[in-house]
């Protein structure tokens, strides 16, 4: 490379940098520069590349299995009998709970707190804790479940004793989505409500509410995919391996979809097909999530700035 | 067309109504305030019941035993002991390979999108590696267990069919969009300035990067990566599917090992019932899992409100 | 025709002896910058002399921003940016291929509109330059920093905390520690855009006053809002107008007898 290094005469004040070793120097430093940057955009491509690979595999696994057998089957000991409408139906039943809890629990506190509670020791407190709650690991939500829900209450590993212990897991992210989505609304709405003589209820019920139902609702969704993936607290709370009836009742036993997956997972050292069978699970799972998501976005979309 | 009504006298008749309304919306407030109430009731709950049987479980085993030994037969008929360094091990280390992982991958992610990418780049690449995180763990369990176990055997042969390096690898993969974004989201922070007044000193972007925008993101940097680890630490479905249930003490990461979450998993699904010392055990891994992973968040916390505030 | 009214032609063709025989360090030809479809730059012709300071004014939005900010190419951070024509800086084409960002950045120092001192030291932040450029030594760069330091007028107010962090530094103060910054990878031409934009009466005039003693061994070009700043501290000065050059002249001569009528109306305050 031809380099463009200033004759010596142009050279004036310079006393302690030396154009020709500047500029020779940075040859390398561009060198490097550009090589750091490929390797980056490599790391980049790993996350890519992985996510890939997992949606690969897990297709080429258990996209043979889906058949409509595999949906309405209940769940048997052999493998081509077996499907997954139990874990369907569990599934769809712990969000029917979860759903209306958190809805309930995290709209309220919310309201409490950006409306109601006055700024100060005890509103820091709530918010503190609420930020604490959203970093305890899940497993530790299911010993609570254990504790309260199933053994103290006498619900058993039923529906209504795994759908509260998911219900407190997933409160956190309502609340802050449904804080953030009321904050955003103006305060001039607020103004002009209560100009018109509305009371402090009728206000956020009439004005706060509906203006912010899009985030609220989007906080929701996103709550109740967590909660339709998350592994660990039912099997804490002691939901068994194989349960054959479809629970009918919000007091009946249960299974869902991740627990099928956990369960053909570990035992696929004893039977070849439960690895596909539960890759099959796995590819249903995830086109529940994506469509769940899918709506979250449309949701926000289709409100987004208003204002 | 019938008799009109006065707006005047609607208003009365809705003034009668008014007062009842305003009655019950004095209670509004207390209603709101209970269902606030119930993430403080969850925190007590989940501390009390830890507390609780925790102290059932070293009235009947010694504390320093508990810490000291290295020998965890919590099922044994013959002669149970308890130890909670075999799975402090396993979750350290299964922890530690995860970050070695995610901490180079996501801090290089973070520094690509934010310094090099270009604005369309950045706005495809970074959805997608926030699906990654949208993955439900036990789906990563899986993927560690029949997909990665496998092909790390081909290289290494000693390499149990349960071992620690296999999900540790997968959890740090799991761990990468959350060290990428928060790191990117602390060196976004960074004033653009900033990066103009070093690039004018005929500066590589690598040099900005390194010697301005990185020690001006450093709290934020630092918060993602010790965030990172608490999920490391609380992540259970991986490691209780691929790491297997060996409780030996060992440092050995081709071995299979029990981190302090898959110990909680595999005594709750057995048959250990209420009471028995192995069930208080449990309360007691967990109390410990509580600590560690509070601690850690809120150190985040500190330090990345710290940053926050430099600007 | 004393004064040269801009058209495509080169300026200042027939000048003095004296002109001709000052060295030219930047000299723009048939300029044209976009952004987007926004023609932001059009048709510009600028030779700028060495050891001068030359002023660009002219209203918000007329270009001289981007001007500066193209003499480094600084303005390339921005997207969708689009050049045509040609900055020659001694004699070397700025947009050839085989001339170096970083190495006309090296050559060329700029100081910002507002003071951007790294949340470093006051040490480091002069430091940063030369040990980018692979000086290591720290007696070396202790002198450097001290020269650096004096030079920017700053150093008898530093020099007892010049490991202190440099966000404790006033407004002035770290305009003036940017500017050290700058005279530390030893420039030749420093660009200032706006530099007392952001600073009180008090430290403008400090900044003024440094600028007057920089022009002996620096060649300086300078952004300013602030018509009589460009009146108190250059010699030559060029009125920018909605993206193109209007007049280039001796700064005497455009402040008391522009031959442009739209000069003239900026200058008495008729708009802008």
């Amino acid at each position: 490379m031809k380099e463009f290094a200033l004759k010596s005469e142009e050279k004036f004040h310079s006393h302690y940098l030396n154009i020709e070793k500047v500029n020779k120097r940075m040859t390398t430093r561009l060198f490097i520069n550009n090589f750091v940057k490929y390797l980056f955009l490599a790391s980049t491509m790993f996350g890519l590349i992985v996510l890939a690979f997992l949606i690969y595999t897990i297709l080429r696994d258990g996209l043979g299995w889906i058949n409509m057998d595999f949906l309405t089957n209940r769940l048997s000991t052999l493998p081509e009998r077996a499907g997954i409408a139990g874990a369907v139906v569990g599934t769809l039943w712990l969000m029917f709970v979860v759903g209306p809890v958190t809805m309930v629990l995290g709209i309220g506190t919310a309201i409490y707190l950006e409306e109601y509670a006055k700024r100060g020791r005890f509103h820091s407190f709530i918010q503190t804790n609420i930020t604490n709650l959203a970093g305890v690991p899940s497993i530790v939500f299911g010993l609570l479940g254990l504790t309260i829900f199933v053994r103290m209450f006498g619900f058993g590993p039923s529906i209504i004793a795994g759908g509260l212990t998911m219900s407190l897991l997933v409160l956190p992210i309502v609340v802050v989505a449904s804080q953030e989505a009321i904050r955003s609304v103006p305060q001039f709405l607020r103004e002009a409500s209560y100009g018109m003589g509305a009371t402090k209820w009728q206000t956020i019920r009439n004005i706060v509410l509906p203006a912010s139902m899009a985030g609220i609702l989007t906080g929701v969704i996103l709550a109740l995919s967590r909660a339709i993936g998350e592994t660990a607290p039912l099997v804490a709370i002691g939901i068994p391996a194989l349960i054959i009836p479809i629970p009918s009742s919000i007091t009946d036993n249960f299974t869902v979809l991740p627990m099928q997956i956990y369960y053909w997972t570990i035992d696929s050292v004893l039977v070849d097909e439960y690895a596909s069978m539960a890759a099959a699970t796995i590819i249903v799972l995830l086109i529940v999530l994506f469509l769940m998501n899918s709506v979250a976005i449309i949701i926000r979309n289709k409100f987004k700035k208003r204002y | 067309m019938g008799k009109t009504v006065s707006v005047k006298d609607l208003i009365r008749n809705k003034d009668k109504k008014n007062k009842l309304m305003l009655k019950a919306e004095r209670t509004i407030p207390f209603i709101l305030f209970a269902l606030a109430s119930i993430s403080i009731l969850t925190t007590v709950g989940i501390v009390s019941t830890l507390l609780y049987e925790t102290f059932l479980f070293f009235r009947e085993v010694s504390i320093i035993e508990f810490f000291t030994n290295t020998n965890m037969k919590p099922l044994s008929r013959v002669e149970p002991s308890f130890s909670i360094l075999p799975l402090l091990t396993g979750t350290i280390l299964i922890s530690l390979v995860a970050m070695l992982v995610a901490i180079p991958i996501g801090l290089t992610t973070a520094i690509y999108l934010s310094e090099y990418a270009s604005e369309s780049v950045r706005k495809a690449v970074k959805p997608i590696i926030e699906v990654l995180a949208g993955i439900p763990t036990i789906v990563y369990g899986f993927f560690a267990f029949t997909f990665v176990t496998p092909i790390l055997r081909e290289f290494i042969p000693a390499l149990q069919s349960t071992n620690a390096l296999s999900p540790g690898i997968v959890m740090g993969i799991m761990i990468i969009p959350l060290v990428a974004s928060l790191s990117e989201d602390a060196m976004n922070s960074v004033p653009k300035a900033m990066r103009e007044g070093a690039l004018a000193l005929g500066a590589t972007k690598l040099e900005v990067t390194l010697r301005v925008v990185i020690p001006a993101a450093i709290s934020g940097i630092i918060a993602s990566f010790v965030l990172g680890i608490s999920r490391a630490i609380g992540e259970t479905m991986i490691v209780t599917i691929a790491s297997g249930s060996s409780k030996n003490f060992t440092f050995d990461i081709t071995q299979s090992m029990q981190t302090m979450t898959a110990y909680i998993v595999e005594v709750t699904s057995g048959d250990a019932g209420a009471g028995t010392t192995a069930y208080y055990s449990l309360y007691a891994v967990a109390f410990a899992l509580f600590i560690f992973t509070l601690l850690m968040n809120m150190f985040a916390g500190h330090i990345s409100r710290k940053y926050r505030e430099a600007y | 025709m004393s004064s040269l009214s801009i058209s495509t032609e080169l300026p200042l063709k027939k000048e003095t002896t004296e002109q001709v025989n000052k060295t030219v360090v930047y000299d723009t030809k048939n300029l044209n910058l976009w952004y987007g479809n926004n023609h932001a730059l059009k048709n510009i012709n600028l030779p700028m002399y060495k050891n001068e300071v030359t002023a660009i004014i002219g209203p918000s939005g007329c270009g001289k921003s981007t001007y500066i900010k193209t003499l480094n190419r600084m303005v390339e951070l921005v997207q969708n940016v689009r050049i045509s024509g040609e900055i020659l800086y001694r004699e070397k084409n700025i947009f050839d291929k085989e001339f170096r960002v970083e190495e006309l950045r090296t050559r060329v120092g700029m100081v910002f509109q507002k003071p951007n001192p790294f949340p470093k030291t006051i040490f480091d932040n002069i430091a940063y330059g030369p040990r980018i450029h692979g000086i290591k030594d720290k007696k070396i760069l202790k002198e450097i920093v001290e020269k650096s330091l004096r030079g920017a007028a700053i150093w008898e107010e530093v020099k007892d905390r010049l490991h202190e962090n440099a966000y404790g530094l006033s407004g002035g103060q770290q305009q003036r520690l940017c500017i050290a910054r700058c005279l530390a990878v030893e420039p030749d031409v420093i660009l200032m855009d706006e530099p007392t934009s952001a600073l009180d009466p008090k430290s403008t005039l400090k900044v003024e006053e440094l600028i007057q003693e920089l022009k002996e061994n620096y060649s300086i070009i300078i952004v300013t809002h602030n018509m009589q700043q460009a009146a108190r501290i250059s010699d030559k000065t060029a009125f920018f107008l909605n993206g193109e050059v209007i007049e280039y002249d001796d700064t005497d001569i455009i402040f008391s007898t522009p031959s442009d009528k739209r000069t003239e109306d900026y200058i008495t305050g008729r708009f802008g």
